[in-house]
């Protein structure tokens, strides 16, 4: 790589590197990365990122199976936010059925995707903690991820890979105990990261550690492709949620935090912020959907949308409906689609190229992992290894999303 | 975020200007504009967007190869994304090239991002990007010794003999 041979500031040339496998199995990496470092000492002089350890061929996978079968592919590309997997690959399926949604299905997926955000920039920031060496926290507001995957578990039976809702809607509608735990998280869930924060985010040694670490400026991080929280942590307020809003995010008033220097501090307090502003959607959603009657949770396209299993034990219609969709007798139209959503680590991009069949003609996913870890080896040059392990955390990249 | 005030018509029409005869056609599916140039020019058409004082498509979405193999003459495809954050318009530009002459200029002198993505397309289409600094594959194993993402090649390896399929109707 012609970009890693410079030298960083204050490190000889001619001098003899050891060479440092970082991975594919390390422990301090929480994932399947493997980088091999030239190390001066303790600093890093170059680096270089080997992928693919976990690919599973995903985008030839999807165009041998019908589209909903493609959903429990997407639950296995960020797996701490499945849902915003499954639900943005339901809104590209619908943009090119062109379903329209009710509001009441929206909003129930706002909620769901916001909790999906929540878990996702929970585990990243906790797990900065703990590369700082503050294991506390993480332990502390892990079991408050088991709260949102007990509400995913009320809705559609499992809980890390989702598989929820349908092209339409949802599977079953939010009743009262789904509510009650949304609630309940929504009372339980600030005062605990609350205290998370108050761990963190002003403690003097944490700061020490973080601040300067790992920055990008906002314009290579423009170049490199990079989204989400990192990208506005480097201080570029682009939200595909208000940008291209989705799902009806517009009816929703939140603020998009940003941050100056891209460092490791500033993606923590960027993702800290973000956990609030969910927060915040989903107290609106939730207050949206208590005004609205019960009942209406998927949008009226029989065609598309797979009818609840104790009509299809019953009615005829239902029968028919269920067997066309499963066997695959639904003519879908041709067509060319690109949808976006805001996952938890940024713009998710699904490509849908349909020639008219059952499964895709091709499906190209738009990780945005993938696209921001290749800066991640001239985002550490001149660092320390601790430094690089941090960085890497604090960029939350997700093997599964990374390897596809 | 500005409001948008540059339409998919006055990208058309200042594009076609500057480079005359290389917008072969545009489309506008499900609201996203479309152009097919050919892949000679994709590169400066890329930089001139990105660097255009009025459009400023500074971001590079995404890139990704496809293959057509009914096309003749035009099998395979490379999809560029293209964003302008400023007027919040997305613009898609497509090219296509023979199958047996899979090569293209490279993105990455005008975007680091497409270098990733590019050695992905190489990887699974066989596209050669020309002037990539390191065009490897990247997912999957090197001694690799086809391009999987080809619709000739069937999702599961017809050579393998220690799956028995035959009761599943595959």
């Amino acid at each position: 790589m012609d970009t890693l041979q410079t030298t960083p500031p204050g490190l000889q040339e001619e001098k003899q590197y050891n060479t440092l496998n970082l991975g594919p199995t390390h422990p301090a990496t929480h994932g399947i990365f493997q980088n091999v470092l030239q190390m001066d000492g303790e600093y890093i002089v170059s680096g270089e990122a080997t992928i693919g350890y976990i690919h599973r061929a995903f985008e030839k996978l999807a165009e041998h199976r019908p589209f909903y079968q493609v959903t429990p592919i997407t639950d296995r590309l960020n797996y701490c936010s499945s849902p915003i997997n499954n639900i943005g690959w339901h809104l590209t399926v619908e943009k090119l059925l062109g379903v329209q949604t009710p509001k009441r299905v929206d909003y129930m997926r706002v909620i769901i995707m916001e909790l999906a955000r929540i878990t996702d920039h929970l585990i990243c920031n906790s797990v900065v903690g703990v590369d700082t060496g503050a294991l506390t926290g993480f332990v502390y507001v892990f079991q408050q991820r088991e709260h949102v995957y007990e509400i995913y578990e009320e809705i559609c039976g499992s809980r890390l890979t989702t598989n929820i809702g349908r092209i339409g809607g949802f599977e079953r509608d939010f009743d009262d105990r789904v509510m009650g735990k949304i609630r309940k998280f929504l009372d339980e869930f600030p005062k605990v990261w609350k205290e998370f924060e108050g761990l963190l985010s002003r403690n003097r040694i944490f700061m020490d550690r973080t601040i300067g670490v790992g920055g990008i400026s906002v314009e290579d991080a423009l170049n490199y492709g990079f989204t989400g929280p990192n990208l506005r942590a480097a201080g570029l307020d682009y939200d595909v949620r208000v940008m291209n809003p989705y799902s009806s995010y517009q009816d929703f008033d939140f603020i998009i935090p940003i941050g100056q220097s891209g460092d490791v501090y500033d993606r923590f307090c960027v993702r800290n912020e973000e956990i609030w502003q969910s927060l915040s959607i989903i107290e609106q959603a939730y207050a949206k959907l208590m005004a609205m009657p019960q009942g209406e949770y998927f949008a009226p396209v029989p065609e598309f949308y797979l009818p609840p299993k104790q009509d299809v034990y019953t009615k005829m219609e239902a029968l028919i409906w269920h067997f066309k969709i499963v066997m695959g007798e639904v003519d879908i139209p041709k067509g060319e689609v690109y949808h976006a959503v805001e996952g938890g680590n940024g713009e998710l991009g699904f490509y849908l190229i349909s020639d008219g069949g059952r499964q895709p003609y091709r499906l190209h996913f738009r990780r945005p992992c993938f696209i921001y870890y290749q800066a991640f080896p001239e985002m550490i040059k001149g660092s320390m290894l601790s430094d690089a392990i941090l960085t890497m955390s604090s960029m939350n990249v997700i093997a599964g999303e990374l390897d596809a | 975020m500005t409001a948008t005030d540059i339409t998919h018509e006055s990208i058309v029409e200042r594009l076609s200007a500057q480079f005359p005869g290389k917008i072969l056609s545009h489309d506008e599916p499900f609201g996203l504009l479309s152009l097919n140039v050919p892949r000679e020019d994709v590169i400066d058409i890329i930089k001139w967007l990105k660097e255009d004082a009025v459009f400023q498509f500074i971001f590079m979405t995404d890139l990704c190869g496809v293959h057509f193999p009914e096309q003749s003459g035009q099998e395979l495809g490379v999809i560029y994304h293209l964003h302008s954050l400023v007027h919040n318009v997305r613009l898609r530009l497509r090219t296509f090239f023979p199958a047996n002459d899979p090569v293209v200029p490279t993105a990455t002198t005008v975007f680091k991002a497409a270098n990733w993505m590019e050695r992905e397309t190489f990887d699974f289409f066989g596209i050669r990007f020309t002037g990539h600094p390191d065009l490897r594959r990247i997912l999957n194993v090197d001694d690799m010794d086809y391009h999987p993402l080809l619709k000739q090649y069937p999702l599961e390896d017809g050579t393998r003999t220690d799956k028995d399929d035959k009761y599943f109707g595959r």
